[in-house]
């Protein structure tokens, strides 16, 4: 199917390149500018009369009016297939690797190559025989992905249309362009099915029966979010914060020590120096879930904040695709992206360049809904053949000025199940992770019991209010019994709400460790203590706290922990 | 031949319009006036109607001037004659020397891909205790100086870029002060400096648009550098004067402002700049440092703010010193772990100790009676603030930690610093 037309350049105004055509075209297709050898992808993003104005996902310098476009017929998509694991991709699924192979040190424009390897060889295994009535989404067969089983499926396209498998191919290697596989639809026209297919990425994939409410907790080993503000798999969350209060780092941790099966982590607009990070150290780290390195189980979309900027709207669908792929088979994936405001700048940018009515702070009118539809592609969905996978998506938001106020983090409140708030107080005084864990709130339910965390919370929070009323009335104007509960909300936040990222053991913290040791917490802040001076008091949970501190950096049950466990409960009496 | 155009139908602010066929978006074009000629480049193209920004400012410019395109975008040349030299905003030398025509290089060109990129490991020594021990600056990293104007900023960048180990310090000034120019010239000299320099020199009497390239002009120079092998660090002050440049064009062409009259892409702007410090795998690599000047030193201005959210931290000059609060290197990780096993905890402990100085400050200011905490903590932050923050202190990291430890063994009990005992045993003063 040959569908396509061309076009001519009339206007260019940054990354807009406005185009008259001739016959017709069609919105959000992709089209090519030819600047001489260069040929420069494109998306139309709006049409008027015979004037279509796209949006080009690279550098414009040079362009000419009159220059020749090709308007392509089809969307932006993307391949999917086995092999997308471990690969780091840009916002358009350029393998940046072969890239940096092919043309050096240089993002060099106009050039795309296939973001699968099409030599790869794959070891098939046919799940399906002929005559079999199959969906799209079903399983044909699998190929062995590093450590999981890669389902080759029924190609979404087909949707909910019941099909016939005819043939299979027999278990051997093929490349991802090979046929293994051909169908027959309803009206008996036959369609070959290879290991790979493509796929919109501003279309949802919904071959699956049906969504389930998110319920089970996602651990993620960081203390602070497990007990105090928890993620469901399958639910969304975002991590607001000024610059500097963490942001990034909390999201490594997070993809480092999930218990997810993939991460796919979209960078987006952010510092290259951060992938850079997960780029050289990932494929070192070693996994402790699966025994292979953390790469194994990491797909990144990379469009650093000097990429091109409408590539880098389109690369958090391009992640989210990817996600989706993989969760139609029975996978649980965490998505992360870094940071959903530069994806609404570059929102901003295209609106302000198409002279659109803008909304506050200059922001597109419809920046609300195309958030909501983003974090909606996240979910926990059972499959039709019973099994369930999962997308969590927690997406990281940097406020202008620090300022919670503004249009996008405002937008994401709305939709997400949980609000990570970072403060600029907290990581001024180096409390790390600077989630503040009064402000921030949950509406998923934790592995720790209710009743004991409605206790620990109940004395941060008075502890904080005590805090506040002492700037007022000083030391002295506070009661022995208050000062002991701030003293005891002070010991909470300091030995579990904060962690040291940079020590071994307290980087992560194991959920049965955690349910242990905040037992012993509570114990701690329940216990009654008799000071006669306030001085005595400040010492003995200085003490204390030095002592849970060290306990923090133990091997968990090993012999130094229990004994410095003792060590901590003899002190206080128990 | 060159077609001449000598019918300008627009002139707004410093850009003018002219109908022209066959230019390419971002060429450059000569315009020649009664004043003089002046380089001028294509911001955007309707139909016939090509716009530009005329780097010299649009005043004197008559409608029948002649517009010249020159079929290439804006170019600087790379070669070691560039060094010890002093140019303009436009790229014409501002010293005696002549106008290098060898291996023009287009700047702005396209960024580095991250497969490219190593993680850095080189520790910068600066000899200032706030910037090696509490926020160490790393090879290749990007970090702004934010300041209110009147702090002394440009010596403080002088005073790095002398004592950094580099092969290559290029310097670009924009709406830089003429004294500040020959402060900086004379430091170079001083420190023999100005030979493996280059200064790309925009001083605040000369048109506002003339500044848009200095950053552009010293990073392609920094990049062909690099790629040869060399590290090269580039001072730009002050990146304030270059976003509000940014912003006469943007409302000139009559875009729709996002906050405070700045335009919508801002960041990425800025970001295209930035991010072009870089360590090169198997080359060399690239450190900025830059001074964003802070209007009302009010950090949530959107180019201190945007800043913020692009560099790998930021120090905060308030008051003569380096603020501890509101500064930050992102990159001291990278590095801290490997100088001394104490580093990192004389690092966060000393910074919360000073936390606890400043409101129990706040509290003597208040009235409350002080107890015999907040005594300690009194005689400790006068220490902190005389020894290790002042920036006349020039010692090298180890002192500086080893003095951190005098301070803490000298006021405090181990117990009460709240650093792990194995370190407390190595280390404390007894």
């Amino acid at each position: 199917m040959s569908d396509k037309r061309e076009g001519s350049v009339i206007g260019i105004n940054g990354n807009m390149v406005a185009v008259r055509f001739e016959d017709r075209v069609m919105q959000n297709e992709v089209a090519y500018i030819q600047r001489g050898e260069e040929s420069l992808k494109a998306e139309v993003i709006r049409v008027r009369g015979k004037r279509a104005d796209l949006q080009v996902f690279e550098d414009t310098s040079g362009v000419k009016v009159n220059d020749r476009v090709e308007f392509s017929g089809e969307l932006l998509s993307v391949e999917l297939g086995p092999g997308l694991l471990t690969q780091v991709f840009d916002g358009l699924q350029n393998p940046l690797p072969e890239l940096a192979q092919q043309h050096g040190f240089f993002l060099k424009r106009g050039v795309y190559l296939p973001a699968l390897d099409l030599q790869a060889q794959w070891e098939f295994t046919p799940k399906s025989k002929r005559g079999d009535k199959v969906r799209s989404g079903d399983k044909l067969g699998s190929v062995p992905e590093g450590i999981f089983e890669h389902w080759i499926m029924v190609p979404f396209r087909f949707q909910n249309e019941i099909l016939e498998v005819v043939e299979v191919a027999q278990k051997g290697k093929y490349k991802i362009r090979d046929v293994i596989a051909k169908v027959k639809d309803t009206a008996g026209k036959v369609h070959e099915v290879t290991m790979y297919q493509t796929w919109p990425v501003k279309v949802p994939i919904t071959a699956y029966a049906q969504k389930l409410k998110p319920v089970d907790p996602m651990v993620t080993k960081i203390r602070i979010i497990d007990t105090l503000v928890p993620v469901a798999l399958g639910g969304t969350f975002c991590t607001p914060g000024p610059f500097g209060a963490g942001k990034t780092v909390l999201q490594h941790l997070l993809s480092r020590h999930a218990e997810v099966d993939i991460v796919v982590i979209a960078a987006c607009g952010e510092r290259a120096g951060e992938v850079v990070e997960v780029l050289r150290e990932f494929p070192k780290l070693h996994d402790p879930r699966t025994g292979k390195t953390l790469m194994e189980r990491t797909i990144i979309i990379c469009n650093t904040s000097s990429m091109p900027v409408a590539a880098r709207e389109s690369s958090v669908y391009t992640a989210v695709t990817l996600a989706e792929y993989y969760r139609q088979m029975g996978l649980n994936v965490l998505l992360l992206a870094d940071s959903t405001s530069r994806w609404a700048q570059a929102m901003r940018e295209m609106s302000g360049r198409l002279e659109e009515i803008p909304g506050e702070e200059a922001f597109p009118a419809y920046l609300e809904s195309r958030i909501a539809s983003f974090y909606e592609r996240a979910g926990l969905v059972q499959l039709r053949n019973g099994e369930t996978g999962s997308i969590t998506i927690g997406g990281s938001v940097s406020p202008a000025g620090g300022n919670f106020e503004e249009p996008v983090t405002q937008g994401t409140l709305k939709v997400v199940g949980a609000f990570h708030g970072l403060s600029r107080a907290r990581s001024d005084a180096r409390r790390y992770p600077a989630i503040d864990p009064l402000d921030s709130w949950s509406k998923y339910s934790s592995f720790i019991d209710a009743g004991k965390i409605q206790k620990a919370v109940s004395i941060l929070r008075k502890g904080s209010n005590i805090g506040q009323m002492m700037k007022v009335v000083g030391e002295e104007g506070t009661s022995m019994d208050d000062f002991v509960v701030y003293l005891k909300a002070e010991f909470f936040d300091s030995v579990y709400l904060q962690q040291n990222a940079f020590d071994k053991v307290d980087e992560y913290t194991p959920k049965e460790r955690q349910v242990y040791v905040f037992d012993r917490l509570v114990q701690v802040l329940e216990a009654p203590f008799n000071f006669k001076h306030k001085d005595e008091a400040r010492r003995s949970f200085q003490d204390l706290r030095q002592r849970f501190i060290n306990w923090n950096s133990a091997e968990f049950e090993s012999g130094d922990f229990k004994q410095m466990e003792k060590g901590i409960f003899e002190k206080i009496g128990h | 031949m060159q077609k001449v155009y000598n019918e300008i139908i627009q002139i707004a602010g410093d850009v003018i319009t002219v109908e022209a066929e066959d230019v390419a978006y971002r060429e450059l074009a000569q315009i020649r006036t009664a004043q003089g000629t002046s380089l001028a480049q294509v911001i955007r193209m309707d139909g016939a109607k090509v716009s530009l920004q005329v780097l010299a400012g649009s005043r004197g410019i008559s409608t029948n001037d002649r517009v010249m395109f020159l079929k290439r975008p804006m170019q600087v040349s790379i070669s070691d004659d560039l060094l010890g030299r002093v140019f303009d905003g436009s790229g014409q030398p501002r010293d005696n020397g002549p106008v290098l025509q060898e291996r023009m290089t287009e700047i702005g060109g396209p960024s580095v891909n991250p497969a490219k990129r190593v993680i850095p490991r080189k520790m910068v020594r600066t000899g200032i205790p706030m910037i090696d021990v509490f926020n160490t600056l790393v090879e290749s990293q990007k970090l702004p100086i934010f300041s209110i104007a009147g702090e002394p900023y440009n010596p403080l960048l002088a005073r790095i870029a002398m004592q950094a180990e580099v092969d290559m310090i290029i310097l670009g000034g924009m709406g830089l002060k003429y004294d500040d120019y020959l402060f900086f010239k004379d430091t170079f000299e001083e420190h023999g400096a100005l030979s493996r320099s280059v200064l790309f020199i925009h001083t605040a009497s000369d048109p506002t648009v003339e500044c848009l390239l200095v950053p552009d002009m010293c990073l392609a120079v920094a990049e062909q550098f690099a790629l040869q092998g060399k590290r090269v660090l580039v001072l730009l002050t002050d990146m304030t004067n270059f976003a509000d440049a940014m912003k006469e064009i943007a409302i000139t062409m009559e875009q729709i402002p996002s906050n405070r009259g700045y335009p919508g892409d801002l960041y990425s702007q800025l970001a295209a700049r930035y991010e072009k410090a870089v360590d090169f795998d198997g080359a060399g690599s690239i450190t900025v440092l830059a001074v964003t000047t802070m209007p009302g030193d009010d950090v949530t201005h959107p180019v201190p703010d945007n800043t913020g959210y692009i560099t790998e931290g930021q120090f905060y000059l308030k008051g003569g010193h380096i603020e501890p609060f509101g500064s930050l290197s992102r990159l001291k990780q990278q590095v801290n772990g490997d100088t001394r096993p104490d580093h990192r905890a004389i690092m966060d402990r000393m910074i919360q100790l000073f936390a606890d100085y400043r409101s129990t400050l706040e509290k003597k200011a208040l009235g409350f009676q002080m107890s015999a905490w907040d005594e300690k903590l009194l005689k400790y932050g006068k220490r902190f603030e005389e020894e290790l923050m002042s920036l006349s202190v020039n010692i090298p990291l180890e002192e500086a930690l080893d003095l951190g430890w005098r301070i803490l063994s000298d006021i405090f009990d181990p117990e009460e610093t709240g650093i792990k005992d194995a370190l407390v045993k190595k280390y404390w003063k007894k």
